[in-house]
């Protein structure tokens, strides 16, 4: 009897551990990023790094200012919810309250598959019909520019926008809608002026995670934006602060000022992940509460 | 009445454009890629590996690189991430903990890919090289949540009852986990194991660093210690650096009928399991 319980104590220990593995991971990545990353911030300063208008990492007198990559993500970002949330947020309307089953599994299937897409694949088909479209249309000597970033990553978001928001517009009581229909307002009206309200943390969750997704992204952005350390401009080639990390990074010697910055700039990406978790987590919880 | 007329017709309009600038998206999106990347895929490009002497590329290195690294990622993640969902559904008492683990497996999730990367190459590419198994441990700490997650949603189908019964049998713990737990968790564990291969298959940021770029035939266990590009990462090489277009889009092309199987599996085994459970 005693042995039983030492041996089934033993199991539970091991999955306590197993189970403590994702925090570990997590304190592991902060810790990593902030001790490797401290180092150049304190060399250059924070208010030079971080609001320094200039990059020039290997000229002679290098200058390390991320402010054009900062701005870069947030316009990028910016730009791909302003295109993809309307699209996503008609789309998850119509395939929650209108459309027949028929046709939402059929796009469901489609939308799991837009998710699914690797994002160098993204990247590739920007390169080949966007950029080479943007130049003509618009008239620019060279289409890789935000604005082609603007749009691959206002499709890739596309999948995760529609999806959260579907599940929260499924979840809205039917009795609401009923009450509406009730008092005779047409579907329409009732899905746009109750059903929506109601799902609304659902839907700004949604948008948050759009949010995450396009700051993150690197491969695809990599591909089609150029990656000039330019501030921004929608049809400048421009740098966004995923891609300054993976341009750089290969050709950068190991202990050097310009890899320690390239850290930096990871940490000042992860915080603003970080702060973009606790958003979500704000709105998650609510869309739960109710 | 007019106005509202309008406001409702412009919704509907609105949704019926929408809509269908999606499904065309997507529609437009496959066509596009396997129409041009079909046609390249030739048996040569699968079945050699790049030659400067005979200027000819081929894809194997990279096939194999890919199947590798998928094997060894899912060999280390299973075991960690059905073990983590075991510990939150059946073991731990404390609401604390599990909050604090399900959050840090949430923040996990929201990590983009390049930071993973960095991270993999500080913690595992610094220590035994830049190898395929420095880039599959890097892909274990980013498909961790995804495993814990549909092994946990699985377990909390395993009807109570039959816990019970095992214990009034007079089973100890672990072997109530080990006869009637694991085995009634085991639909989530496939799902999280196709999930997690899309998202191995897809991946390329948190490679580039960890795994690098090499094109060479290896064995699985010299494989695994050397380095080697994957795919995606092949894909990104060939279009960016090297204007290789026609190679591109038919590793593209691939990478597409691959995500198609994977999304058709996951709708299949789901179907099976659920089947099975209702008899």
């Amino acid at each position: 009897m005693r042995k039983n319980k030492i041996f089934e104590d033993i199991v539970h220990g091991i999955f306590l551990i197993l189970g403590l593995i994702t925090v570990g991971c997590v304190l592991l990545i902060t810790v990593y990023l902030i001790i490797s990353g401290l180092p150049a911030i304190r060399e250059i300063g924070l208010i030079n790094f971080l609001f320094g208008k200039e990059w020039a990492s290997t000229a002679a007198e290098p200058k390390f200012g991320i402010l054009p990559f900062i701005l870069s993500s947030i316009y990028g970002t910016a730009g791909a919810i302003v295109i993809g949330v309307p699209i996503g947020f008609f789309t998850a309307v119509y395939l929650s309250k209108v459309a027949s089953k028929k046709v939402r599994t059929t796009l469901e299937t489609a939308i799991n598959l837009l998710a699914g897409i690797p994002s160098v694949v993204y990247g590739l088909v920007g390169m080949i019909i966007l950029v080479p479209a943007i130049r003509h249309i618009f008239k620019v000597p060279d289409g890789s520019s935000l604005l082609a970033a603007i749009i691959v990553l206002s499709i890739m978001i596309l999948p995760n926008i529609i999806k959260v928001s579907i599940t929260a517009l499924d979840a809205v009581p039917i009795e609401y809608e009923d009450a509406s229909l009730a008092l005779g307002a047409t579907p329409i009206e009732t899905y746009f002026r109750v059903s929506v309200p109601a799902a609304k943390s659902g839907i700004a969750a949604a948008v948050v995670l759009g949010v995450g997704r396009a700051i993150g992204e690197a491969m695809a952005v990599m591909m089609v934006a150029g990656n000039v350390a330019n501030m921004p401009s929608l049809f400048q080639s421009v740098r966004f602060l995923t891609t300054a990390v993976s341009s750089e990074m290969a050709y950068s010697s190991p202990g050097s000022l310009q890899r320690n910055a390239l850290f930096s700039i990871a940490l000042v990406l992860y915080m603003f992940i970080m702060l973009i978790n606790v958003v979500l987590n704000f709105f998650l919880k609510r869309e739960k509460e109710k | 009445m007019n106005k509202r007329k309008i406001y409702i017709n412009t919704m509907r309009g609105l949704m019926f454009i929408c809509t269908a600038l999606t499904a065309l998206l997507v529609l437009f999106l496959f066509s596009y890629v396997l129409l041009k990347g079909l046609p390249n895929i030739t048996w040569e490009l699968l079945s050699t590996k790049p030659s400067y002497l005979q200027n000819r590329i081929g894809i194997l290195p990279d096939i194999l690189n890919t199947i590798y690294i998928v094997i060894a990622t899912l060999v280390v993640v299973l075991p960690l991430g059905v073990g983590a969902a075991i510990y939150l559904n059946e073991y731990a008492q404390n609401k604390k903990v599990v909050e604090l683990i399900e959050y840090a497996a949430e923040t996990l999730s929201g990590i983009p890919s390049i930071i993973y990367g960095l991270v993999g190459m500080l913690l595992f590419s610094n220590n035994f090289g830049t190898s395929i198994l420095a880039g599959a441990l890097t892909l274990v700490i980013m498909n961790l949540p995804t495993i814990m997650r549909t092994t946990q949603e699985s377990l909390k189908t395993v009807p109570q009852s039959y816990r019970e019964g095992a214990f009034g049998l007079g089973a100890g713990k672990w072997r109530v986990i080990r006869t009637v737990v694991i085995p009634g968790c085991i639909d989530g564990v496939v799902t999280g194991c196709i999930l997690a291969i899309g998202r191995i298959i897809g991946e390329s940021a948190a490679l580039l660093f960890t795994a690098g770029f090499a094109h060479a035939i290896n064995g699985f266990f010299t494989g695994l210690t050397s380095p080697g590009a994957t795919l995606t990462v092949a894909l990104y090489v060939y279009a960016k650096e090297e204007g290789e277009f026609a190679v591109a889009f038919a590793i593209a092309a691939i990478l597409m009928v691959l995500t198609l199987l994977i999304n058709l599996s996951t709708t299949l085994v789901g179907k099976f399991f659920a089947k099975r459970r209702n008899i």
